[in-house]
């Protein structure tokens, strides 16, 4: 994900000190990956040097000074033009997990209970999230639609090459 | 329970605290085995998802652990007796007092209301006709279906349908419940209203659920999952 735009977005409704953008983000983004402070403040320092963000006022405080932002003209286009742009597909052509599968063929390891294995993980991992869909609201429940989505493949991978371990196993010279 | 007791002598021997399990169960049709050894236990309360690839023996499974079918050998405890010694009769009892089943489609009486396809299993063990359709009533509007009571399954979406299905499996309080690919026939957003509803309203009367399916995320609102392979369970909380 692009911190930079999603910051520069939420900024587009008004402008907000940097402790504010990091709860929104954190809200509607952050889920299991909060961002850290250093992170809005280095993103907000770039942002202020390509002209995509302003200062807006300080107010100075007990701690350091607090730096209001607000969004540019270009920094607007900027948004713009990151939401047009379509995302490039992941093909995930370097899995690690064939690599395990491949190596414990080559070794005389278990690729079968390395699969099952793994597949009880992603099933585990999916009980998590379909129970936070159960309690959560309909963002909570696309986000986690989302990672389900994605770890129901990867287990539509496992199956299909636990059918076909015995023809990868000739295949590797296992 | 029926009170119709088999032969005491064959009585089957059941895993600690498991309400309903199978040992070394074997089953083929002709020249084929669908069933080779294949072991099973599950808990009261307990939503267990059965998996596994097409032809693999996870329906055989289900439809011997239910009493629809016989093993060739082997033994299927349930509350301290051995499905496999009782007589049809016996067995016909235990599935319409104990048991509910949720299939993948086909299973409503076409000419009944979808009320009355709920009320059937009371109306059939004795119930009066208001008391079930009231009983009935409560159920659909659980599923969140009260609104297609008076309709006949004919005139309801799928999804509506399979909900009605789940009411009509829970509504006599059956210890357990079998679903075998209870949303194959469903788009996503369908299939999940119904397995959330399922396993809710399961969870809510400790009904067991044995769940068959090939598809992940409907086995994701299970406890707990096994995988039947080549006629035997595997079960994956020992693969972790």
């Amino acid at each position: 994900m692009s911190i930079g735009h999603t910051l520069l977005g939420l900024l587009e409704s008004g402008p907000r000190h940097g402790y504010d953008l990091k709860r929104a983000f954190d809200e509607k983004f952050g889920h299991d990956r909060p961002l850290h402070y250093g992170q809005v403040y280095s993103t907000m320092s770039r942002l202020l040097r390509n002209g995509l963000v302003d200062v807006d006022g300080i107010e100075p405080g007990d701690g350091p000074e607090r730096k209001r932002y607000a969004i540019t003209e270009a920094g607007i286009a900027d948004v713009g033009q990151w939401l047009t742009q379509p995302e490039k597909p992941e093909p995930y052509l370097q899995s690690t997990l064939y690599t395990k599968v491949v190596l414990a063929l080559l070794t005389g390891r278990s690729a079968a209970g390395l699969l099952d294995t793994q597949r009880a993980e992603h099933l585990r991992m999916m009980r998590v999230l379909t129970d936070r869909k159960r309690g959560g609201d309909l963002a909570d429940q696309l986000v986690c639609d989302h990672a389900l989505f994605h770890l129901e493949a990867d287990l539509r991978w496992l199956e299909l090459t636990a059918a076909r371990l015995d023809r990868l196993a000739k295949e590797v010279g296992a | 329970m029926s009170g119709q007791h088999s032969d005491m002598s064959q009585q089957h021997s059941e895993p600690a605290q498991a309400l309903l399990s199978a040992c070394d169960l074997r089953k083929a049709y002709g020249p084929t085995p669908a069933l080779a050894g294949a072991s099973f236990a599950i808990r009261a309360g307990e939503v267990v998802a059965v998996m596994g690839p097409s032809g693999s023996g996870k329906s055989t499974l289900l439809h011997c652990l239910a009493g629809i079918v016989r093993p060739d050998s082997g033994t299927i405890g349930y509350g301290g007796r051995d499905l496999t010694a009782m007589t049809d009769a016996e067995r016909s009892t235990l599935r319409r007092t104990e048991f509910g089943f949720v299939f993948q489609f086909g299973q409503l009486v076409p000419e009944l209301s979808c009320a009355e396809n709920v009320a059937l299993p009371l109306r059939l063990s004795g119930a009066g006709r208001k008391a079930a359709e009231r009983t009935a009533f409560e159920w659909l509007e659980r599923l969140e279906v009260d609104d297609v009571g008076r309709k006949r399954p004919g005139e309801v979406s799928g999804g509506q349908g399979q909900r009605v299905a789940v009411a009509r499996a829970l509504v006599a309080s059956p210890r357990v419940v079998f679903a075998d690919e209870p949303t194959g026939a469903l788009d996503s957003l369908n299939g999940e209203r119904v397995m959330r509803l399922l396993t809710d309203a399961a969870r809510q009367t400790s009904a067991a659920v044995v769940l068959v399916t090939h598809e992940a995320r409907v086995a994701a609102y299970s406890d707990r999952e096994v995988v039947v392979r080549d006629g035997t369970v595997r079960d994956m909380a020992g693969a972790l």
